[in-house]
């Protein structure tokens, strides 16, 4: 039994790492098609072409593709992420506090969301098939499919502008608590809310439904258990440990919904990183943001896995996963 | 899933002969799929005539107007150019009503054809290439579209073909898990026996018995690409101006929001709004949610 579960971490861990180098060659074959090469991007369109191509041979950009990318991974292993091309110092730092700043808000959106999506789910759950459950769930799948750069704004201009309640920017002023700080949060984190809630509610919902309908709740109802000890006791353990599990997993999701709202309440994380060094064609910072978000979200799927298998004994048995 | 045909459940082989139209067209006229429906067409007319039937000219500047909240001549007000918003609105529907169905289209096709030989074929290069979909799917979608619209330049086309090919292995996931379903059936061994080549059996036996996910996995996409291609107007990646889309005028308006001009923004978000909430209500109608 506890060997079974060791060859599953290590099995789950080996495909953890296949992931990320498969993502770090997707990543790095994407950059090499970005237009223009390092040198014309540093000293624009009209310098000559001999100083274009001693900056490329300085930056090491004239060399075989290949050469480049295990030159890249194997700095990139050691925590050397490469220099930026336009901001020319090395991107880790950077890299480093866009993912702080981006942790905080994700942080912030995963304490709303989680309570609101529970609590809807199972609320839902409880009257399955009702008109109630129905217009729940259809209004919580809804708001998930609004983008989320229409409910950042829309919520900007009524609790932002319009009732004055919160600040219109999510980066404290510096030097602030961190109540303020975490006060200063919660307006970018709404959207990230919403979209997340839909998921979690569903999934809580079908968990409810399905515990519910289990045998071992009918046994505890008809031994004679008082209705909340039937619920606490059997229906919500059984109900959310798949949830909990899926919350892990799906964190990767977050990270989308970073690019937009990022830029629109202008917190310096990473999804501002990738916009602009996107635009700015800066490869080596892109690249890093992007490996970055991909490894939170490769690392958050395993973890997830893990967690499902720990709450779980028959899927590690199993090998389902 | 209320609406997997009865043979998928009992496992007989399908007769198309005797399939009725009841059969074929399993959901009802639910008051979601209406209310939907009718938001959706409204749309569809608007992106077909909008230009011919609009009050105003949606693309000439009127700088001595700009910025008007609404009244009787501009009932949504004036952009920042002195645009009249309203006829931007409707005419704006065309480039995201052209752009989502074919990107749709796109990323259905080539997932669906993926998913099918994934799942028929199965063995080294089911294992080969989906872990490669799997690494492709660990990147947030909107910054895979982000990265590659950098790369080629944002036109409609590079649009369209970049949210397809983003959205394929998506898909080919759902298909494939329905295709390995169907893979031991026997009317798949009776084809095989009956001297029936790989290709034929994918599309003509398989094919035909999971066209209920590909159907509702479209419908699910088409709401998702309306998504995405807003979102990538917004941040000036997707639609180029100077077209009345939605999401290119909110990343236009939305600096004049503190200076309380509401009008841009909140109509084109309005726009927005309606026509994702439509498309999940025509989802929720055709019984994708009922888990």
């Amino acid at each position: 039994m506890r060997l079974a579960f060791g060859r599953f971490i290590l099995a789950r861990a080996g495909l953890l790492v296949l992931t990320l180098w498969l993502v770090s060659a997707i990543v790095f074959a994407g950059g090499q098609v970005l237009p223009g090469d390092v040198g014309r991007t540093l000293l624009g369109p009209l310098a000559d072409a001999q100083a274009v191509a001693a900056i490329n041979h300085q930056y090491g950009t004239d060399r075989p593709l290949v050469v480049q990318y295990w030159d890249w991974l194997s700095h990139a292993v050691t925590g050397d992420l490469g220099t930026s091309v336009v901001l020319r110092a090395p991107v880790a730092p950077f890299v480093a506090a866009a993912l702080k700043n981006s942790a905080a808000l994700a942080a912030m959106a995963l304490m709303l969301v989680v309570p609101i999506g529970i609590g809807t789910g199972v609320w839902a759950g409880l009257r399955a098939g009702s008109t109630t459950d129905r217009v729940i769930i259809l209004t919580s799948v809804s708001a998930a499919i609004v983008p989320d750069f229409v409910t950042a704004l829309v919520l900007m201009m009524v609790l932002g502008l319009w009732l004055d309640w919160f600040p219109i920017t999510g980066a404290a002023p510096e030097g602030s608590g961190l109540l303020v700080s975490v006060y200063y949060l919660i307006l970018p984190a709404l959207p990230l809310v919403l979209i997340y809630n839909g998921y979690i509610a569903r999934m809580a919902r079908a968990g409810m439904v399905e515990a519910l309908n289990a045998d071992y709740t009918r046994t505890a109802v008809l031994k004679g258990l008082p209705m909340h000890k039937v619920l606490l006791g059997h229906v919500l353990r059984n109900a959310l440990m798949p949830t909990i599990a899926v919350i892990a997993t799906q964190i990767g999701y977050l990270l989308g919904g970073l690019v937009v709202i990022e830029s629109l309440f202008h917190i310096q994380g990473l999804g501002n990183l990738v916009l602009s060094a996107a635009k700015a064609r800066d490869f080596p910072m892109l690249e890093a943001g992007v490996m970055t978000m991909a490894a939170v979200y490769a690392i958050s799927a395993a973890a997830g896995d893990l967690l499902q298998a720990l709450l779980d004994p028959r899927l590690r048995r199993s090998g389902a996963l | 899933m209320s609406i997997v045909p009865a043979q998928a459940a009992t496992g007989e082989t399908p007769t198309r002969l005797v399939r009725t139209a009841a059969e074929r067209w399993s959901w009802r006229a639910t008051p979601s799929l209406i209310v939907g429906g009718v938001i959706l067409a409204f749309w569809v007319i608007c992106a077909l005539v909008g230009p011919w039937v609009v009050p105003i000219d949606p693309y000439v500047d009127d700088m001595l107007n700009s910025l008007i909240p609404p009244d009787a001549t501009h009932w949504f007000g004036t952009d920042q150019l002195g645009r009249d918003v309203f006829a931007r609105v409707i005419v704006g529907a065309r480039d995201i009503l052209t752009i989502a169905p074919l990107a749709t289209l796109l990323g259905v096709g080539v997932g669906a054809a993926l998913g099918l030989v994934l799942g028929y074929v199965g063995g080294i290069l089911d294992a080969i290439v989906g872990r490669l979909l799997d690494a492709l799917m660990s990147l947030p979608l909107i910054v895979l579209a982000l990265m590659t619209l950098v790369a080629v330049g944002s036109s409609n086309l590079a649009v369209i073909v970049v949210i397809g090919l983003v959205y394929a292995p998506l898909v080919a996931r759902t298909v494939r898990t329905a295709v390995r379903a169907q893979r031991e059936r026997d009317y798949v061994a009776a084809a095989r026996l009956g001297g029936a080549g790989a290709l034929s059996i994918m599309l003509l036996e398989i094919l035909p018995n999971v066209r209920q996910p590909i159907l509702i996995e479209s419908i699910v996409r088409l709401g998702y690409a309306f998504f995405t291609v807003a979102t990538l107007s917004f941040l000036g990646l997707g639609i180029q101006p100077p077209s009345a889309d939605w999401g290119l005028a909110i990343a236009d308006g939305y600096g004049f929001l503190t200076g309380g001009f509401w009008w841009v923004v909140t109509f084109n978000a309005g726009a927005i709004i309606s026509l994702v909430i439509a498309t999940n209500l025509v989802a929720d109608g055709l019984g994708t949610f009922e888990a």
